[in-house]
């Protein structure tokens, strides 16, 4: 466990601090307790199977959700006064097989914080699509229909609908779920280029090597089951109470009902 | 030619209808869009009906029955937003159950009053072939503001139908621009019960949208597609009305229809531009 912030207040907008954070929804907690704090160029990976609260920390995070009890500033505000230093990368996207747009029309989409309503897109908007699209190795798709794309190419789209945002924090849901190895690796090559900008970086994931490769890692399991640097928390004893529930979940279905009693909350 | 320009030029009532049937379809495209790629068909149809006890009240007490469809559709808004923000229930049912709550109520109000069978047609299928010019004026203000606000809200409502949670994060107030699409949709409802009649204004709301969708790479084409979809079926309905005297409502939805399902058809045959195999 982290010692509890003594981050002078001057510091306290370029970080995510959290100190005996109740997250949940309705009124219900999820995972109780949670404890970090996040500083300029770092970036925290959050582990844990489907269910364990990951989800609800990022939406929580990003101002989705409210926190049910304790404190959680980020970059110096509470959750979702933002906007303009934030991109989210949420799980969803069955979207991009109905939606007509193009690829650039999804990335423009990223400026559109920056803008508003009615500014204009500059040339400097148009550069930073670019550049988005580049780096994310799909510039050659810019004027393809997004529902033609495969799944791992949406991705990619995504992923560089976040870089155009230029965002301090960016929180990213699982994203490298539907890439390839060279999609994963291009992605943590990403991820240390963003950081060395100074951009903080919160994921979850169910990769352990993205996971070991952030400052941070937390794991979860309807609670804290630990968090701190990835090659000091990211031990087979560890994972094994993390990912324990998995060897449930093969077994007998019961398995579900007795890791709820467990880590569940009231 | 003379025959695909006659009926309109010799006969105001055609002219007229056609005016406002192609005010309708710029209308029904832009929101029907909206509708079909943020999948809101449901709450289109409920409002739709929605408004029938409305306008039955409002017609039996005297009042305008765009006053009544209009409070119609706020208690159709109201509740649903109620339900689904005090309960776990989803909109669905919500949506579900105050569709048939009001469309029970609008049928019981009609069965009270035996004069009213006439009236009912009338709001149910619209009476495009009556369009007096104070109606086209109201459909002309009413296609001017959903055009002009969906201009203002063209950003959030994109970010909408990516993700609302993606709109909400970015800074757009997503329950605010939410509501701002579904008075849209009410007021495209309200507004185009005159015309083609609120059964069938469902119909000029999807169905040049779903085929608009089917041939657009870009939302604002797709608008663009589902317009003049929607105008070419108000032509062609309204000539089929006209030489074989059927009913001009539902000759309109009937042709959207068909339009539909023919660019549905020649859009799935192999070869075509969007039936290409995946890319990777």
């Amino acid at each position: 466990m982290l010692p509890a912030s003594n981050i002078p207040d001057n510091n306290s907008t370029s970080c995510v601090i959290a100190r005996n954070l109740d997250i949940g929804y309705q009124g219900e907690v999820v995972v109780p307790q949670i404890n970090f704090e996040l500083t300029c160029g770092q970036s925290l990976a959050l582990v844990g199977i489907n269910g364990s609260g990951k989800t609800t920390l990022l939406k929580t995070i990003v101002g989705l959700l409210p926190p049910i009890n304790g404190e959680i500033r980020v970059l110096g505000n509470p959750p979702g006064k933002n906007p303009h230093q934030l991109a989210y990368l949420s799980q969803f996207h069955d979207a991009g097989f109905i939606l007509p747009l193009r690829v650039k029309d999804v990335v423009q989409m990223g400026r559109f914080t920056e803008k508003g309503l009615f500014g204009r897109m500059t040339p400097k908007d148009e550069d930073i699509i670019t550049s988005s699209l580049q780096r994310m190795g799909i510039e050659d798709l810019r004027d393809s229909p997004l529902r033609l794309l495969s799944g791992g190419q949406q991705q990619r789209v995504y992923m560089a609908q976040v870089l155009a945002r230029q965002a301090d924090l960016i929180v990213l849901d699982e994203p490298t779920s539907s890439l390839d190895a060279s999609g994963r690796d291009l992605f943590s090559y990403i991820m240390n280029e963003e950081r060395s900008r100074g951009a903080m970086i919160v994921v979850a994931t169910h990769d352990i090597q993205l996971a070991a490769a952030c400052n941070q890692a937390m794991l979860l399991a309807h609670a804290v089951v630990a968090v701190g640097p990835g090659e000091e928390i990211l031990t087979p004893e560890a994972l094994l109470k993390t990912f324990g529930i998995v060897l449930l979940y093969q077994g007998e279905d019961k398995g579900v009902g007795i890791v709820e009693r467990e880590h569940g909350h009231d | 030619m003379d025959t695909f320009i006659t009926p309109f030029s010799s006969n105001s009532f055609m002219l007229n209808a056609l005016l406002a049937g192609v005010l309708v379809s710029i209308a029904c495209g832009i929101i029907g869009t909206y509708i079909v790629l943020r999948g809101l068909a449901f709450i289109g149809d409920a409002l739709a009906h929605g408004v029938l006890p409305g306008i039955a009240m409002a017609l039996l007490l005297g009042f305008p029955g765009m006053l009544g469809a209009a409070v119609g559709a706020l208690v159709m808004i109201g509740g649903i937003s109620l339900i689904t923000r005090r309960t776990r229930l989803s909109s669905d049912t919500a949506i579900g159950l105050l569709f048939v709550g009001m469309l029970a109520l609008g049928v019981v109000i009609v069965s009270r009053s035996s004069s009213f069978s006439g009236d009912l047609v009338r709001v149910l299928f619209g009476e495009i072939l009556g369009i007096n010019p104070g109606a086209l004026m109201i459909q002309l203000a009413a296609t001017v503001i959903i055009l002009v606000t969906v201009i203002i809200c063209a950003r959030p409502f994109l970010m909408l139908c990516f993700s609302p949670e993606q709109a909400q994060v970015a800074g757009f107030n997503a329950t605010l621009y939410h509501n701002i699409m579904l008075a849209l949709i009410a007021l495209t409802v309200i507004t185009s019960f005159q015309t083609v009649g609120t059964l069938l204004v469902f119909g000029m709301l999807l169905a040049p949208a779903g085929a608009g969708a089917l041939v657009a790479r870009r939302v604002q084409t797709m608008m663009i597609w589902a317009a003049g979809f929607g105008s070419l079926s108000v032509y062609v309905g309204l000539l089929i009305s006209y030489y074989f005297d059927l009913a001009a409502g539902a000759s309109i939805v009937l042709v959207a229809t068909l339009i539909f399902f023919m660019v549905f058809f020649l859009r799935s045959r192999p070869k075509s531009t969007f039936g290409s195999p995946q890319i990777g």
